[in-house]
């Protein structure tokens, strides 16, 4: 079995936000990156079918050089192989079916009979890469996906639906699914894992250019605010006087 | 020409495709074409026969198997077809599933969780949340028609859906293909279990989320959800990490809640638990980080640690 986890490097959560110059993006330029969260849940679901039906897992990742910081980790965390695609081309970032072309060229060859990705990203959280990867691929998908049971030739996923509900689905081979975070606990890499994965390859290959940007950032901006919050400052102590009264208050 | 894919729910229309209809009609100074594919429509269209539409388009099909795979090329043929300029649907799990399938099969562009879409000069432009909901972007799109895009449940008023006074036609597509070959196998859907405890209920809830960071800060929530009278609930991380029980979750894959009073306590405020809570009366936030999209929504903002101010909290309301 041949497993692959499409993964994404985006700034770390807890990074400051500012706006650029041109109002259209954020500051990069003293950016920490890490992997996308949703996407390290995918890693990790891959990584389960790597132990259970002893699979080749690829990680790949599209993106400029800095991505490959992200495929590294994933090694060290006990990915086989990675193939960086490499691209500084914006749509390979504001444009989701641009990013599942460019995944798409290197999985082609590849063959993978599973292929995993997050439901969404931290940074432009489209929720749509994994499903237009799956139509390039000719392969079916299922999103937001909690449970993984794969078979020969078909894989049973559980799915959630909203306000706590769920759908078994079985999906023939070859089969795309965007994981639900949380899906398992993460494991980390080892000392171990992380020398090993010096020795690992990473396969680099240059994107084709796209021909259309199909949608553009024009301006970001901070949301506005649909209430106004009243702030509440000063000391632990004069915030929780404060918070006290207004709860008794509200409780009235 | 707009069209709206509403989706069926609980035997009739899913609110988001009232929201995404309103929406349509504003954009459109008039009402957009509605569009319901699958099995089962038949309550769908009662529902939607009520008010004012452009007309309703019922791609009927009996196809068994996965039924999401089949909708895909059914809208898609639809969409080739009818030649709209723009099309809508509500961002719902369903939507997430069958959508952006429809347009990489179309290869045209999808603007997904729009929160607002304007008519500007000579272009459209389409918001949308970024990084979680911290920022907003507001996103041009080109290309030739069509373009797509999935509306944010809850960000657009269906209060405009005007009752209709005359039925719009409808009419019905049966489908003459074979089902999709990439189709799978879907059982019914099903619930884990009915919650044990119902919090659309509750006056007053005390929720929990990320910022919590171990099982003594956990303790104070409890401590002080019990000195307000209040039910404890969280947001999904904590569900995840089996610090509470999934039944106590809130959010558009737990339960969705409108008390007297709500306090979140380290919940950053991504959407998914916004949708499920944003009703509250008053909405007390503390968190350590100023730019969470809680404060967005908050009546009364804190940023400061939960570790200063949940025993201070928690001494100031037992002296009083």
């Amino acid at each position: 079995m041949i497993v692959a986890v499409c993964l994404k490097q985006t700034l770390a959560r807890e990074s400051a936000l500012r706006v650029n110059e041109t109002g259209t993006w954020i500051r990069e330029d003293d950016a920490t990156w890490a992997l996308s969260e949703p996407d390290g849940y995918a890693l990790e679901a891959a990584l389960r079918l790597k132990d259970a039906h002893a699979a080749d897992l690829i990680a790949v990742s599209a993106g400029p050089e800095r991505v490959s910081s992200v495929l590294r980790e994933a090694l060290a965390r006990g990915a086989d192989r990675a193939i960086h695609v490499v691209s500084s081309h914006p749509a390979i970032d504001a444009d989701p079916q641009a990013v599942a072309d460019a995944l798409a060229a290197p999985l082609a060859g590849e063959r993978p009979d599973i292929i995993l990705t997050g439901l969404q990203s931290d940074d432009h959280g489209f929720g749509q890469v994994g499903v237009a990867l799956a139509e390039r691929l000719g392969a079916s998908h299922a999103t937001i996906v909690v449970e993984i049971e794969a078979g020969p030739g078909s894989v049973r996923v559980k799915r959630e639906l909203e306000a706590g509900w769920f759908q078994r689905i079985t999906l023939p081979l070859p089969a795309v699914l965007t994981v639900q975070s949380g899906i398992h606990p993460l494991r980390y890499a080892s000392l171990r894992g992380v020398m090993a994965a010096k020795k690992k390859e990473i396969r680099t290959i240059v994107a084709t250019e796209p021909s259309t940007i199909r949608q553009r950032i024009v301006a970001v901006s901070v949301p506005q605010r649909s209430r106004q919050a009243q702030v509440l400052g000063g000391s632990p102590g004069e915030i929780a006087a404060a918070l006290a009264r207004l709860l008794c208050d509200t409780l009235k | 020409m707009i069209a709206v894919i509403a989706e069926p729910r609980d035997g009739t229309v899913h609110r988001g495709s009232l929201e995404a209809i309103a929406a349509a009609s504003q954009l459109a100074s008039r009402p957009p074409i509605v569009v319901l594919a699958g099995t089962g429509l038949e309550h769908a269209l009662s529902a939607l026969a009520q008010i004012e539409t452009g007309g309703i388009f019922l791609l009927e099909q009996s196809i068994a198997g996965h039924e999401a795979r089949a909708v895909v090329t059914r809208l898609t043929d639809w969409i080739r077809e009818a030649g709209p300029e723009l099309v809508l649907a509500a961002h719902t799990y369903w939507a997430r599933d069958v959508i952006p399938r429809v347009a990489a099969r179309l290869r045209c562009p999808l603007i997904s969780d729009c929160t607002a879409i304007r008519n500007g000069e000579g272009r459209r432009l389409f918001t949308r949340p970024l990084f979680r909901g911290k920022l907003t972007a507001d996103v041009a799109v080109e290309g030739p028609w069509p373009h797509l895009a999935t509306l944010q449940i809850g960000a657009f008023s269906s209060d405009s859906v005007q009752s209709s006074t005359e039925s719009a036609p409808v009419t019905r597509l049966l489908t003459t293909r074979a089902a999709d070959d990439s189709a799978g196998i879907a059982d019914p859907p099903f619930q884990e279990s009915t919650p044990s405890i119902d919090l659309s209920r509750a006056e007053k809830i005390v929720a929990a989320g990320r910022g919590i960071q171990d099982a003594k800060q956990l303790e104070l929530v409890g401590r002080l959800a019990t000195a307000i009278g209040a039910e404890v609930a969280a947001s999904r991380p904590l569900c995840d990490a089996g610090w509470l029980p999934l039944d106590r979750q809130v959010g558009s894959s737990g339960q969705t809640v409108a008390p007297r009073l709500y306090v979140a306590l380290g919940i950053s405020g991504a959407i998914q638990h916004i949708v499920g809570m944003k009703g509250a009366k008053t909405i007390v936030a503390i968190n350590k980080d100023s730019q969470a999209p809680i404060f967005e929504i908050a009546d009364y903002a804190i940023v400061g640690d939960l570790n200063d101010i949940l025993p201070a909290l928690i001494t100031a309301l037992a002296d009083d």
